[in-house]
């Protein structure tokens, strides 16, 4: 499904390794399965030869990483860029997170990542094989001799239906060409949500977030969670947790979680893509930049770096308050 | 002896048992495709799903529990126990690995001192195995010595399209199937033997099931702990806690006060080896890279767990590691590059 190849990327990389341009690479290992690629940090060209995978199975967002293998003097770290991703490079670096110049940022064309908890709901267990093609991918199980056909957009990330954009940020270079982005349902869910009473809305997060087990896979991977010491992991703090010991402290966790990268959020989705439990934890993050648009403006973090959000700016035209508390239809 | 009942009369079989018992078992998670264990009530249909997303840990090690209570009242502390649970309950359709599960837990909660809560649990809890017929391919129970097909427990049952089989395997088990006398009926296990040579057949073409744990065992901490390996097996990790969370063998815990204004609850709750405030004391942490916390939580399972067990590993091979981590390592990355022999 994606048209741009490994084989483009693998002769990147040693192109750049060999020139000495760069002193890392970072991209995906190739798994156990089809579907299992892991993000990995390259130095050696035969393994990158052996070893380097790019698939519809590379979701994986490498930004972060360059937190971690760009701290040392004299680094200069390729990293693979997905659209999205690059968002989330460009918002690290407006956040000062990451020096620019120990960095060589590639953008990569993307078509939409799979996910492959929807790809079982239809093939059931025991996935063996799966092969691209154009428009759908080929999936051999244990218990067919068969493959199953899955059309292209009932194989996607949900993250990905609802793609911002198609655009790559603040790159060295680009490869590849993404497809023509198709109609705009990003906030589809969000207005779902938005057109439920506040009731079933409750509801509804209660019985998502319930399953939540406390694993902070979604605060682990995301972008935008870069603080050295997470407020949830410090002792010290009286409100560090392991484990949910109500509903409430759940809600909690998520919430604030979700209101302290608003304005920061690029959207990537990976919060959703890691969780366990299958948590839509997105929806709470594309709840808040449609609020942010409604009440400041579009805006989107990671779109330029340097930008300043609305909510830590200020301008005279800045909503009241009160304009939040009118929106929510309360009448005292 | 074999008996069985057909797929459609399991409500009742489930009714029938929750007169006496709380009766747990599989059921659908439908917004995500997967599977939990929920209380059964009003005909909730038994999943088919291979694994629930947790395993079974929760019924006798809760991800979090009250320990006791303190009360302030001016100078005087009230020091208030709490009961152990007793209620009787079935843990229905546990799977294989997920029943040697408990084996791991067993060790560790039931040797001295033996721990009271866990203990009461086990005591109550019966166990009612369901056989594999349609492993997922992130399945190496078999690594572990584990029949997919040979389920342990108080009683045992196999499932096909249509027909449940039963098998009572110990005094606890044979109670429980008594009272559904007049719903299962004597059968000559044919079905059974089919299904579990069909099990067989599958797991001869399956990806996993010639990995084995010949190169690990409580022996070789020197040879693995040193390895270079480790560096790139952890490059990736994110240090949550998803892949401890999920896992049955899993047990490290917390214990903590919450202080509740007049008095004070002291509770357990799940500790993860991944994370970085794990075991810390006065003097810091124990293990300050995250390549040293990967390391604790596979040399645990596959290494210093076996050293003091006897050789019985930390591991069951349910594959939740494989499907929960976010970047997509697990125990089989590990043990493939660690020395885990394949006849590939």
């Amino acid at each position: 499904m994606q048209k741009i190849t490994r084989d483009t990327l693998v002769d990147k990389a040693i192109s750049l390794l060999e020139s000495k341009t760069i002193t890392r690479v970072l991209g995906w290992r190739r798994g156990e399965f089809d579907y299992d690629a892991s993000p990995a940090v390259f130095t050696d060209i035969e393994e990158i030869k052996r070893e380097f995978v790019y698939s519809d199975f590379c979701g994986a967002n490498l930004s972060k990483y360059l937190l971690k293998y760009t701290s040392r003097e004299g680094e200069k770290v390729l990293v693979f860029l997905k659209p999205c991703d690059t968002y989330s490079f460009a918002q690290l670096l407006t956040e000062h997170r990451i020096d620019r110049e120990r960095v060589y940022a590639v953008g990569i064309a993307c078509d939409g990542m799979a996910d492959i908890k929807r790809i079982k709901k239809v093939t059931g267990e025991g996935i063996m094989k799966i092969k691209p093609s154009e428009n759908s991918l080929a999936v051999y199980t244990l218990y067919s001799d068969e493959p199953v056909y899955i059309e292209k957009k009932n194989a996607t990330a949900e993250r990905c239906d609802g793609c911002k954009s198609k655009k790559t940020v603040c790159c060295d270079e680009t490869l590849g060409e993404s497809e023509e982005q198709t109609e705009a349902v990003r906030f589809d869910g969000v207005e779902r949500l938005e057109k439920m009473t506040s009731e079933e809305r409750y509801a509804f997060w209660q019985g998502e977030l319930s399953r939540c087990i406390r694993c902070n896979a979604c605060r682990d991977v995301c972008p935008a969670c870069t603080c050295e010491k997470c407020v949830f992991d410090n002792s010290a703090s009286g409100v560090e947790t392991k484990a949910p010991s109500d509903s409430f402290e759940e809600k909690m966790f998520h919430i604030i979680r979700a209101l302290h990268v608003a304005g920061r959020c690029t959207d990537c989705g990976e919060c959703s893509r890691v969780c366990p439990q299958g948590i839509p934890l997105h929806l709470l993050n594309r709840k808040l930049i449609k609020d942010i648009n409604t009440l400041y403006g579009e805006y989107q973090a990671g779109e330029t770096v340097g930008s300043a959000s609305p909510l830590t700016s200020y301008s005279e035209d800045d909503p009241e308050p009160r304009e939040a508390f009118e929106r929510s239809g309360e009448t005292k | 002896m074999i008996l069985k009942c057909s797929d459609s009369s399991m409500s009742s079989a489930f009714a029938r048992l929750s007169e006496k018992y709380s009766v747990y078992l599989p059921t659908d998670e439908k917004t995500t495709g997967g599977a939990k264990f929920s209380k059964w009530e009003n005909s909730l249909p038994w999943s088919r799903v291979q694994n629930t997303v947790k395993g079974p840990k929760d019924f006798f090690f809760p991800q979090s529990e009250d320990l006791m209570r303190f009360r302030l009242e001016g100078k005087s502390i009230e020091i208030m126990p709490r009961t152990p649970s007793a209620e009787d309950f079935i843990l229905f359709g546990v799977r294989p690995c997920d029943v040697k599960s408990l084996d791991v837990l067993d060790r560790v909660f039931l040797s001295d001192p033996v721990d009271s809560f866990y203990s009461s649990r086990r005591e109550h809890g019966v166990i009612i195995s369901t056989a594999c017929s349609a492993p997922s391919e992130t399945c190496f129970c078999t690594a572990f010595g584990i029949l997919p097909w040979e389920p342990s427990g108080d009683a045992v049952t196999w499932r096909t399209e249509d027909t449940v089989f039963w098998e009572a395997m110990t005094p606890k088990g044979k109670e429980v199937l008594s009272l559904l006398d007049d719903i299962l009926e004597e059968c000559d296990g044919a079905e059974v033997e089919k299904q579990k040579s069909e099990t067989r057949r599958i797991m001869e073409r399956h990806p996993l099931s010639k990995l084995t744990a010949d190169s690990f065992g409580g022996d070789v901490t020197e040879k693995l702990f040193g390895s270079e390996k480790w560096k790139q097996l952890s490059e990736a990790c994110l240090g949550c806690g998803a892949c401890t969370f999920v896992c049955p063998t899993c047990q490290c815990y917390d214990i903590k006060d919450l202080d509740t204004g007049n008095g004070v609850v002291r509770f357990r709750l799940w500790d993860s080896c991944m994370y970085s405030e794990f075991t810390k004391m006065a003097h810091g942490n124990n293990r300050t890279t995250q390549l040293e916390r990967f390391r604790q939580r596979f040399m645990h399972k596959l290494v210093y767990y076996p050293a003091n067990n006897d050789g019985l590993f930390g591991c069951v091979g349910c594959g939740r590691c494989i499907s929960s981590c976010p970047v997509s390592m697990n125990t089989v990355k590990v043990m493939k590059a660690l020395g885990g022999k394949t006849d590939e």
